[in-house]
């Protein structure tokens, strides 16, 4: 195709703004806690009473959730988010939603395990949820590619796993954790990498692979480098202080991930012509599509 | 078979003068910053070989919508004859719509705005709470589709049942019929050019379809 020289008014690819930090904040919190009351359920086996961190991970969800009740447009209809379960990934988040704080607060009031069970299973659920939301999202380049739910639901879990980790701090039996956190970092990288891979070939916004390209090396190495390090350094050697600083690195920058996603990279569509017009005496051109590239690995 | 509203817009006619975003803006009283309708303006290729297109764009009712399959609470909906639909009494204004749109076809406003800051009488006469805060797009003007039940007329060959935009066009670029129906103005012309629809690739199946070529030699 050749290249658009001048185009016009929102031709181009431009960063989405209807969801802003508030959306990011309940994919961040909601996943964080989603992967948080996981983790919580598979760590219940090591012994330790964790009902604050389902706490943690119930405030995370909730907190995500208020946060995007303050982002529409007609918050005192919300409760019409139930209306569609038949295909809206954002009406089957919502469906998830209360029985999650239902399993949640019994795991926590009763200290019934099964509920904990329950609460780390749905919680896995939400994700995928969330996942699936931004997935379903075709005018979003950035979002609607299959490998992107592989990311959230990998982001989410590491999440989850690093606010575990982080939990060494009051449970310094937690530290054994560092292994698992660093095994779950390396399934990260590999379907970062793999997202990166399809959207290279498939062509995204240039402003998408702007956003994710200054993203990857400190996502790489920040972000699953050093915490992987750190979290099998504090279980081999017994450092609670070293499976925090992992825990807090791998959460945060699922949660700097997210916010690219959402903030940064979501650039729309824009437009394109396969073909251009035979016009006057002209014969038809060569389509154009403003605006769009191939990531570069930089 | 039901009937399927659609719209073909020959590009090799468009000369970009707006008269259709003017035409849509007075029809649906939109307001300023939100347009259900506008023509792009895309200059391509490399100088001397260059070349610049006229795009009208607006919702394209596509009969695969992903607004719709996004939409929580079932306020965008897809009518018989392919139109796409919103609630204003149901959406919760929450944007997923927006971001499932390949066309950047809708829009939502929190707060009412005016040409000029203060409200006009003609803006007072038409402004519509219940668009405040929802998502609001392109409607093909139905309710000049409905009408034509009502009068037997044809949307697309009678002017009072047919989408202001088509109706306002200067150069004849714009149509609008049945696509569903063989015979239709629309089929017909189809038939004798050749065109594509915006984003195929992404199976939306959208039902604005666009000229750019005469029928193969
Ligand atoms: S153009 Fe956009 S808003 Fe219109 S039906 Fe298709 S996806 Fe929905
Ligand atoms: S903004 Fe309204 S129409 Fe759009 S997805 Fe949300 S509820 Fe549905």
């Amino acid at each position: 195709m050749s290249e658009a020289r001048k185009t016009g008014d929102r031709v181009l690819p431009r960063q989405q703004s209807n969801w802003d930090a508030r959306a990011a904040a309940n994919f961040i919190c909601g996943g964080a806690g989603g992967g948080l009351l996981l983790a919580t359920a598979l760590a219940s086996v090591h012994g330790e009473d964790l009902r604050p961190l389902v706490v943690v991970a119930l405030a995370l969800v909730g907190a995500g959730l208020l946060a995007v009740w303050f982002e529409i447009g007609r918050p005192w209809r919300a409760l019409n988010v139930y209306l569609n379960a038949a295909t809206s990934w954002m009406s089957r988040e919502a469906m998830i939603a209360p029985f999650l704080f239902a399993s949640g607060a019994a795991a926590v009031l009763f200290n019934w395990p099964l509920a904990s069970w329950i609460a780390g299973l749905l919680g896995l659920l939400y994700l995928y949820c969330q996942a699936r939301m931004l997935h379903a999202n075709k005018g979003i380049p950035a979002w609607r590619h299959a490998s992107c739910v592989g990311m959230m639901v990998a982001t989410g879990v590491v999440e989850g796993a690093g606010l575990l980790c982080a939990g060494a701090l009051y449970w310094p039996g937690l530290v054994a954790f560092g292994v698992l956190l660093a095994v779950l970092l390396a399934v990260r990288l590999l379907a970062w990498r793999k997202y990166l891979a399809s959207l290279r070939s498939a062509g995204v916004p240039v402003g998408t692979s702007k956003a994710l390209n200054a993203l990857d090396v400190r996502f790489v190495w920040l972000g699953h480098a050093a915490p992987a390090v750190l979290g099998v350094v504090a279980s081999l050697g017994g450092l609670p202080l070293l499976a925090v600083l992992a825990g807090v690195l791998a959460a945060a920058t699922g949660a700097w991930f997210k916010y690219t996603l959402v903030c940064r990279a979501a650039f729309t569509q824009g437009f394109a012509l396969p073909q251009t017009p035979s016009r006057g005496g002209n014969n038809a051109g060569p389509g154009v599509q403003p605006g769009w590239n191939r990531i570069q690995p930089e | 078979m039901s009937k399927r509203y659609a719209m073909v817009i020959d590009l090799r006619r468009c000369v970009g003068c707006q008269t259709c975003t003017a035409a849509c803006k007075s029809a649906n009283a939109t307001p300023p910053g939100v347009q259900w309708r506008r023509v792009l303006d895309i200059e391509s290729g490399k100088f001397p070989d260059v070349s610049r297109t006229f795009l009208p764009v607006a919702c394209m009712h596509c009969a695969n919508p992903p607004c719709m399959h996004v939409c929580p609470t079932t306020a965008t909906k897809q009518r018989e004859d392919g139109l796409v639909t919103i609630d204003y009494d149901i959406c919760i204004g929450c944007s997923n719509c927006i971001m499932a749109c390949p066309y950047d076809a809708r829009s939502i406003e929190h707060d009412p705005r005016y040409a000029y800051g203060e409200p006009m009488k003609s803006e007072i006469a038409r402004f519509d709470p219940e668009r405040l805060s929802v998502a609001t797009k392109c409607t093909f003007c139905k309710e000049r589709i409905d009408l034509a039940a009502v009068t037997g007329q044809t949307p697309g060959l009678d002017p009072d049942v047919t989408p202001a935009c088509v109706n306002s066009c200067i150069s004849g670029a714009m149509h609008f019929g049945d696509v569903n129906d063989p015979d239709s103005n629309i089929s017909m012309l189809l038939a004798e050019t050749r065109h594509f629809r915006m984003h195929e690739e992404l199976g939306t199946d959208p039902s604005v379809y666009y000229i750019w070529d005469g029928a193969k030699a």
